[in-house]
């Protein structure tokens, strides 16, 4: 059952005859549940769609990550069932609301209410070199967000970026946003791989990138 | 190297009591720093936390209490108060409306009189039982469009109140549904604050804006400032500068309510003097 591209504490588990990705915790989103294992919906979930694909996420299990628009919770509660220390950013208080309810029975699991383009806000709260920043941000300029936040991560460590086409242009083709984020990503991420997620998530590009070391 | 203590560069736990929760929690949502470093290791050697299993313990408990009265403040706001009243005011509105169609349509099987809309709802449900027996559900249905559209009044009066009280300059100058909408619309008196006058313009209006950016459609003229009556009195072919008169107002009044809060009467003096003038140019066009 173990697939060398998922992190320890992620596996396959069969749900109602179909195979899923899941995790172990408490449920969060009504999603079905297999023993104390609960599947991972990457029709949901960004990461999910990019560990559903293939992707190489550098994710090994058990380490420190900081996960960028964590929203209700939905995704970085399955990050906390398998990473370290995870610390969830979220601006609206509404979600955060939700986030709150998912963080009760996970200890490693910090919910943080504040606003991922400043990061000084919570640099005091968040540790140093992380293995990984999950992004998942709808505002307009991703990029910049992943490049403010690169002092959080470690000098190997990954970002793991789902860009919306849709935050950034509504009226341009996907297409030509992305390349304008590769683009402004390069000037402190080297690309390792990307795809479109349309399998799970309309207009939505991953991308695997490590911190440009000069 | 510093050792994290700095001041505006420190990690949260620093001067913190490791017992004094409330302390921790307030350093949480106040403190800052320029860059990460390695606090649990730093907290363990500043002896705030026996182990890093300590000191994650601790985050997660000030964390949670920081993140739930941040989350508490925000949604106890008294804009978002507003927001949740008016649109739950329109969802009254709207389903009393949905449901008095289907008690006229079913009533009129039992009822040669039967009327339509919410006032012969009302009549219906305070009728004598003059109806066959089995006049009886559509009745109670009809009981129900009462109460949800009386609820609806409930809610127009709790906004008509509160708004002044939220957004003096909005509520002055758009009437206190409009502002309150508004509000709503963008999700509270901050963002609407900071939203550009066009886009104030065409608020409510997003499927035509949209259709506009991807090139198969004129630009909308309005949004839902179009219920003011400034813009709704104006020429059609006067409305549009009336709306952007109007938006521009809006938006000023808008920043004035959020960054300051004090009612400033020139403010509507200046619309009504502009809209006048706007006004006074239809006659000249369609002479």
């Amino acid at each position: 059952m173990s697939d060398e591209r998922l992190p320890d504490g992620v596996e396959r588990h069969t749900f109602d005859g179909m195979t899923r990705l899941a995790t172990r915790g408490d449920p969060v989103y009504g999603e079905p549940t297999d023993g104390e294992w609960r599947a991972w919906n990457p029709h949901r979930s960004k990461l999910g769609a990019m560990l559903e694909l293939g992707m190489e996420t550098g994710l090994s299990g058990g380490e420190p990550v900081l996960y960028l628009g964590a929203a209700s919770g939905t995704t970085v509660s399955h990050v906390a069932d398998f990473a370290g220390p995870t610390y969830a950013v979220e601006f609206a208080a509404r979600p955060t609301r939700d986030l709150l309810a998912a963080a009760e029975s996970r200890s490693r699991l910090f919910p943080l209410l504040a606003d991922a383009r400043k990061p000084e806000t919570y640099a005091h709260i968040v540790e140093s070199d992380v293995d990984a920043i999950v992004q998942d941000v709808a505002t307009r300029g991703q990029a910049r967000v992943a490049l403010e936040n690169a002092r959080f991560l470690a000098d190997d460590g990954r970002l793991l970026l789902a860009v919306k086409a849709r935050s950034e242009d509504v009226t341009r083709d996907p297409a030509a946003v992305f390349d304008d984020v590769r683009t402004a990503l390069s000037d402190g991420y080297e690309i390792i791989e990307d795809q479109r997620l349309d399998d799970y998530q309309t207009d939505h590009l991953g991308i695997v990138a490590r911190p440009r070391t000069e | 190297m510093t050792d994290g203590t700095d001041p505006g560069e420190a990690g949260w736990f620093v001067g913190v009591d490791p017992g004094d929760v409330d302390g921790a929690t307030a350093a949480i949502m106040n403190e800052t720093a320029t860059e990460p470093r390695s606090w649990p290791r730093l907290a363990v050697a500043s002896g705030y936390a026996d182990s890093e299993r300590e000191y994650y313990d601790r985050l997660h408990e000030v964390t949670m209490a920081a993140t739930r009265s941040a989350v508490e403040a925000a949604e106890r706001a008294d804009d978002r108060q507003l927001v949740h009243a008016v649109r739950a005011m329109d969802d009254c509105t709207r389903t009393a409306n949905e449901l008095a169609e289907r008690v006229a349509e079913w009533a009129g099987t039992i009822d040669p009189d039967a009327e339509t809309g919410i006032e012969y709802a009302r009549e219906l449900a305070e009728r004598e039982a003059d109806l066959p027996a089995s006049g009886a559900p559509v009745r109670s249905l009809a009981g129900r469009v009462v109460e949800l559209a009386d609820e609806a009044e409930g809610l127009r009066a709790f906004v008509e109140r509160q708004t002044p009280t939220v957004a003096p300059n909005l509520a002055a100058l758009a009437g206190p549904v409009l502002a309150a909408r508004l509000i709503s619309l963008v999700g509270g008196l901050e963002e609407l604050a900071k939203k550009p006058s066009g886009t104030v313009q065409v608020l409510g209006a997003e499927d035509a804006l949209f259709a506009h950016l991807r090139g198969h459609a004129p630009s909308p003229k309005h949004g839902i400032i179009y219920t003011h009556d400034a813009v709704r009195g104006t020429h059609p072919d006067n409305r549009g500068s009336a709306a952007r008169a109007v938006a521009g107002k809006l938006a000023i009044a808008a920043r004035i309510d959020h960054y300051s809060g004090e009612l400033n009467p020139d403010l509507e003096a200046e619309l009504a003097d502009r809209i006048e003038t706007i006004q006074a140019r239809e006659v000249e066009s369609n002479e």
